[in-house]
């Protein structure tokens, strides 16, 4: 009895994650293939983004600035006993780039932009704004999901890049300005290191696989929660807690992929 | 029924359920043009649901619910997109969107669908606004406004198309007396002089018997008494007295389902 109840759990469950992924899919298939219509549309996204992303500006920027500045120093005190403190540049710059950078803005916009999203969109199910638009014959896929969609998809990497251009900076000010490694060094060692296609195309592919995966998982929890308060707390910490898992199990998956060789 | 004037919706053999509970048994009804028609019945049967049901948000079991004839529930996405244009539905929380004035709110629909130049929906906003005695409140925000003045403000909105139909999902709960009979006079007075078809779900007595050319009563999945208010004040049904007068035990018990009284208080110890 035992056995086969948890058997049959394992199936149902395994149902529940089938039937979930493909009402994520419609949802996402539903709001972004549809005719573009600009003169409508341009606002709505304008306007999401300016949430999305400026709003998200702050705390990815005051991260990346600590975050760089831990790196630099904890650095600094390993390279210093090897002599090789010139290296520093190249390690913050591309701890940065091909893992930081991307990897902790997608955790922190999970936090700031994800769960806002999730709880807004529960807020205009549970006010039935959803189903009103819906009785306006206005698509709310259209109208709703799919600006917050593109708004996510765009400003991460965006986001990203900051953070890490942010990240570089600190550990330049603790690096020269506090350890007094050469300035020239610095940067020009940095410079070198740095690969086009290897860390920064790579930094962005990874940005924009989390952006597409984050702001999905956050809209899908929002779309489909139960419209009461408990329903909303519970969907928003899904949003995080999946978002997070996601991204980096993904991570993982793209740097085996991108360096494992 | 009795009244032979052309019917805007009808609904026909509608049977609905949600998981395991039925919610409507083969339920028929049908909404004459231009009158008040009234959907009544105790809270939690899913009122709202029928409603639902009719506008197309969801569909039945079985039955079927027609509109001028056309099978709601077998039109493609575009086509019930152009019959919604013809209804329109006041949520019971008004569902105003909340990051809109109440003017830019009651502009959506004719922004989104009319193609008129600005300043024609403006003056149709400010008519519509004028209308439901918000004018003055055009530049607020929905969370300034009071519950019934967000009502007011979201009937605003559901006429501002011009509809053939507005569905009132329970206008009257939680109003206190002065907006309750604001909004009592409105109902009845667009629905005369827009020629409206008003379909109001409520469970306020005295309210919807006041302004309903004819009222369907809803209990037990199925239609237990219909008729004009007149008609319903002198029947005898007692399940239907019982709602209509708020009598606190009859038909429907008072007791929600238990085993004995005396067993259970008395036999505690085995």
């Amino acid at each position: 009895m035992r056995l086969t109840d948890s058997i049959a759990d394992l199936g149902r469950d395994a149902l529940g994650l089938v039937a979930g992924l493909g009402k994520a899919g419609l949802l996402l298939w539903g709001a972004l293939v549809q005719i573009p219509r600009p003169r409508k549309g341009t606002p709505l996204l304008v306007k999401q983004i300016y949430v999305v992303g400026v709003q998200s500006m702050v705390i990815i920027l005051v991260s990346g600035l600590f975050i760089g500045m831990v790196l630099a120093l904890q650095g600094y005190t390993i390279l210093v006993d090897f002599g090789t403190e010139q290296s520093l540049g190249p390690l913050v710059a591309l701890s940065l780039l091909r893992e930081l950078g991307p990897v902790v803005t997608a955790l922190l916009f999970a936090g700031r932009a994800g769960s806002a999203l999730t709880a807004e969109l529960g807020l205009m199910k549970s006010t039935e704004q959803l189903s009103s638009l819906e009785m306006m014959a206005i698509d709310p896929l259209r109208q709703v999901i799919a600006p917050r969609f593109w708004a996510g998809f765009f400003s991460m990497p965006l986001l990203a890049l900051m953070f890490t251009a942010v990240g570089i900076y600190g550990g330049y000010l603790v690096g020269v300005e506090w350890k007094g490694i050469d300035d020239g060094a610095f940067w020009s060692i940095l410079q070198a290191a740095v690969e086009w296609r290897q860390d920064i195309v790579n930094c962005l592919i990874k940005s924009f696989v989390f952006s597409w995966v984050v702001t999905w998982i956050a809209l899908y929890r929002g779309y489909q929660l139960v419209p009461n308060p408990e329903g909303i707390s519970r969907a928003t910490t899904q949003t995080v807690v999946q978002s997070s898992l996601a991204v980096l199990a993904l991570d993982f998956l793209l740097t085996a992929l991108m360096f494992g060789k | 029924m009795s009244q032979t004037q052309t019917a805007l919706v009808e609904v026909k053999n509608l049977s609905f359920s949600r998981g395991s509970r039925v919610l409507y048994d083969k339920i028929s009804l049908s909404i004459p043009k231009g009158k008040v028609t009234a959907i009544m019945g105790p809270s939690g049967i899913g009122k709202t649901t029928l409603l639902k049901l009719i506008g197309g948000q969801l569909t039945p079991d079985s039955g079927e619910v027609l509109f001028e004839g056309k099978n709601i529930h077998q039109l493609k996405r575009s086509e019930l997109f152009e019959v919604r244009k013809r209804m329109s539905m006041l949520f019971q929380s008004g569902a105003l969107f909340t990051d809109m004035n109440v003017f830019d709110n009651t502009a959506f629909a004719l922004r989104e669908h009319s193609g008129l130049p600005e300043a024609i929906i403006r003056r149709i906003v400010l008519m519509k606004l004028e209308a439901v005695g918000l004018r003055g409140a055009a530049s607020l925000m929905p969370s300034e406004l009071s519950g019934g003045m967000q009502r007011r403000a979201a009937l605003a909105r559901a006429i501002a198309l011009e509809p053939e139909m507005v569905m009132y999902d329970e206008p009257f709960t939680g109003q206190d007396p002065i907006s309750m009979g604001v909004l009592v006079k409105l109902i009845r007075e667009l629905s005369d002089a827009l020629s409206l078809t008003s379909i109001v779900v409520s469970h306020d007595v005295s309210e919807v018997l006041s302004i309903a050319d004819y009222v369907y009563i809803i209990a037990d999945k199925r239609i237990i008494a219909e008729g004009t208010p007149e008609q319903l004040r002198h029947a005898n049904n007692p399940q239907l007295r019982q709602f209509l007068d708020g009598a606190p035990d009859g038909p429907v018990p008072f007791h929600y389902p238990a085993m004995d009284y005396q067993k259970e208080l008395l036999g505690a110890s085995d």
